[in-house]
C-alpha cells in the first residue's frame, strides 16, 4: 500500500489513471502450449503482468503417505522470480504471501478438478510471475486454467478470475498497479463461470453493501470477456497443432 | 525405477553405437547445435532480460540492479552474483525445494566466464564510501531439453547486453529511469561438449546427456579461454581439450552473431 501523500488521481471524468473505463480491463493475451515437458502449459500476458503456468500429472504421489485412495492430491506453487518487479531484486524461496497465493490457488482447482478419475495420483500447478503489475493471483488463476485444459485434465469447468476495486469512491474492474496500491478496496474473486460459484474470494477494504452488489455485476461481466480469451487460446493450440513449441515474447 | 534405468542402459548403447558409426540419434553433425533462438529485452521491469532457446531447452535470464554493501576485502568494487533457477515446471526431472547441486554448478559456471572474462568493470561500479552497485544475474529454466549451461550463459550474455544502467541519486536508484547501457567490454559464450564411447559431441541433448560419460564446457571470449568446467565420470585427454578449444573459438562466433 502506497503512502497517502504520494496518492495520485485515480478516477476523474469518468476515466482511470491508465485511461480506461470503470468496466474495461487490460488487455489480456493467453497462448497455450509453449513448453514441452510440462503436461499442460500456458503463457499470459495481462496488462504488464507476463505469467507462465505449467501443469504436471496425474503423475504419481510422493511421498506416498500424501496419496489419497479416493482422489488424486492437487498441488500448485505461486512463484515470484526476483527479477519481476520495479524495485529490488527479490529474495529466492517462498514468502508468506507467495505461500498464501498458492494455497487459495489450489483450492480453486481442488474444486472443479475431477480428481475422484485419479487415485493415488498428484496433480501439479507451477505459477511462475516473469514480471508483475498488480494483480498477479488473478491471472495466474486464468493462466493456470488453460495449462490444466491443456493437460487434458478432466475439470468441471475451466475458472477465470478478475479483481474489482474502489478508487476515489468509485468501482471499477481489473487494478493495475497504482490502483492496487492507492485504492481503498481490492476485492479479487474466481469464478466458475459455467454456474457462477465463486471459487476464490478475498477482499480488504471497506465497502457498503451497495458498493459490494455493484462490484458482483463488474466481476461477472470481466469472467464473460475473460472466459472468451480462454476458449480462443485452448481452440487456436488444436486449430493450428505446432511442432515446435515455443516461448515468444513481444518486446513492448 | 529398474525398468528407467535399464531403458537408460539401452538408450547409452543405442547412442554409443551410432557415435561409433560418426552418427547422433537426432542427425546432428558433431559439432552442430540444435536451432538456437534469442529474443532480447523482453522485459520492462527488469532492467535487462532475454529468452533463449537451444532445441526443446528455454532458458530466461533477468537482470537487476541494486544498492549493496561491498565486501570488506574490496571496499571499491562493486558486486555481481548469478543463480540458477531448476523450476519444477521445466522438466519431471526437476523439484521444488532449495537449490540442487546441479543448479548451484550451473550459475557458476555461467558467473565464472562472465567474471573473468572482466567483461565488466566492477571497479566503475562504486558510489560512495560503503555502497556499490549489485548487479543480480537470474537464470531462470523455464524447459529442460539438455546443455543448460550453454542456453544459460547465452541468456545471461544476451540479458547483461539488454540492460539499462539505472540512474542514480543521492545513494539511491530512481527506478524507470535509465542513463545509457550497462558497458560491456567483451560479448562471452560457452560450447559444452559430451563425450560417450570415446567420441565427443557439441551441444548435448538431454537424451544424450542421460547417456554421456562426461561433459567439458569451455567459456571463451574472442580469442581467450576465460574458464571451464568439466563434469561427469569419464576423462579427457589433454590434445581433446586443446582441440575443443580451437573448436570453441570457431563456434563461439556463431552465438555471438545471435547476441547481436
Amino acid at each position: 500500500m502506497g503512502s497517502a501523500k504520494d496518492k495520485p488521481v485515480l478516477f476523474a471524468n469518468g476515466k482511470r489513471i491508465d485511461g480506461r473505463k470503470a468496466d474495461e480491463l487490460r488487455s489480456i493475451k493467453i497462448v497455450s502450449r509453449v513448453l514441452n515437458d510440462a503436461d499442460g502449459s500456458a503463457y499470459i500476458e495481462w496488462g504488464k503482468n507476463k505469467i507462465l503456468a505449467g501443469v504436471y500429472g496425474p503423475r504419481e504421489c510422493i511421498p506416498r503417505h500424501d496419496q489419497s485412495l479416493y482422489r488424486a492430491v492437487v498441488r500448485c506453487r505461486y512463484n515470484m522470480a526476483p527479477f519481476s518487479g520495479m524495485e529490488e531484486h527479490g529474495r529466492s524461496g517462498p514468502s508468506r504471501r507467495s505461500k498464501e497465493l498458492s494455497k487459495v490457488i489450489k483450492e480453486v482447482f481442488e474444486n472443479v478438478i475431477i480428481s475422484e478419475n485419479f487415485p493415488k495420483t498428484q496433480i501439479d500447478i507451477f505459477v511462475e510471475i516473469l514480471q508483475s503489475d498488480g494483480g498477479t493471483r488473478c491471472a495466474a488463476v486464468t493462466a493456470a486454467a488453460v495449462a490444466l485444459a491443456d493437460a487434458g485434465i478432466p475439470m468441471k469447468d475451466m475458472p477465470c478470475a478478475v479483481a474489482v476495486c474502489k478508487i476515489d469512491g468509485k468501482m471499477a474492474v481489473d487494478p493495475g498497479k497504482e490502483e492496487d496500491n492507492f485504492g481503498e478496496s481490492d476485492m479479487p474473486i474466481a469464478y466458475s463461470p459455467r454456474t457462477g460459484e465463486i471459487l476464490l474470494y478475498q477482499m480488504d477494504g471497506l465497502l457498503t453493501k451497495a458498493e459490494l452488489e455493484e462490484a458482483f455485476v463488474f466481476a461477472r461481466g470481466a469472467a464473460d470477456k475473460i472466459r472468451a480469451i480462454q476458449v480462443e487460446a485452448i481452440s487456436k493450440v488444436y486449430a493450428e497443432p505446432k511442432e515446435e513449441r515455443f516461448l515468444t515474447i513481444k518486446k513492448d | 525405477m529398474k525398468i528407467v534405468e535399464s531403458l537408460n542402459e539401452i538408450k547409452r548403447d543405442a547412442l554409443g553405437v551410432l557415435l561409433q558409426a560418426g552418427k547422433r540419434a537426432d542427425r546432428r553433425e558433431m559439432y552442430e547445435y540444435r536451432k538456437t533462438t534469442v529474443q532480447k529485452g523482453i522485459l520492462q521491469n527488469a532492467e535487462g532480460s532475454a529468452l533463449v532457446s537451444i532445441g526443446k531447452s528455454q532458458v530466461m535470464a533477468g537482470v537487476k540492479f541494486d544498492i549493496a554493501t561491498p565486501f570488506a576485502d574490496r571496499p571499491t568494487e562493486g558486486v555481481f552474483s548469478t543463480s540458477a533457477d531448476l523450476l519444477p515446471l521445466a522438466s519431471h526431472l526437476f523439484e521444488t525445494g532449495p537449490p540442487s547441486a546441479e543448479a548451484i554448478e550451473l550459475a557458476r559456471v555461467v558467473d565464472r566466464g562472465i567474471r573473468s572474462s572482466n567483461t565488466m568493470d566492477l571497479n566503475s561500479f562504486f558510489i560512495e564510501e560503503g555502497k556499490v552497485l549489485a548487479v543480480y544475474l537470474d537464470l531462470y529454466i523455464l524447459d529442460h531439453d539438455g546443455n543448460l549451461i550453454d542456453c544459460s550463459a547465452l541468456a545471461g550474455m544476451s540479458a547483461l547486453l539488454s540492460a539499462r544502467m539505472p540512474k542514480i541519486e543521492n545513494g539511491k536508484i530512481i527506478r524507470g529511469e535509465y542513463t545509457g547501457n550497462l558497458p560491456l567490454k567483451e560479448k562471452v559464450v560457452t560450447c559444452t561438449f559430451g563425450k560417450l564411447a570415446d567420441k565427443i559431441f557439441l551441444d548435448p541433448s538431454l537424451d544424450e546427456e542421460k547417456g554421456m560419460d562426461c561433459r567439458l564446457t569451455l567459456a571463451t571470449t574472442p580469442d581467450r579461454l576465460c574458464a571451464a568446467q568439466k563434469g561427469g565420470w569419464g576423462t579427457f585427454s589433454e590434445k581433446d581439450i586443446l582441440d575443443l578449444f580451437d573448436i570453441s573459438l570457431e563456434k563461439g562466433k556463431d552465438l555471438r552473431a545471435l547476441l547481436d
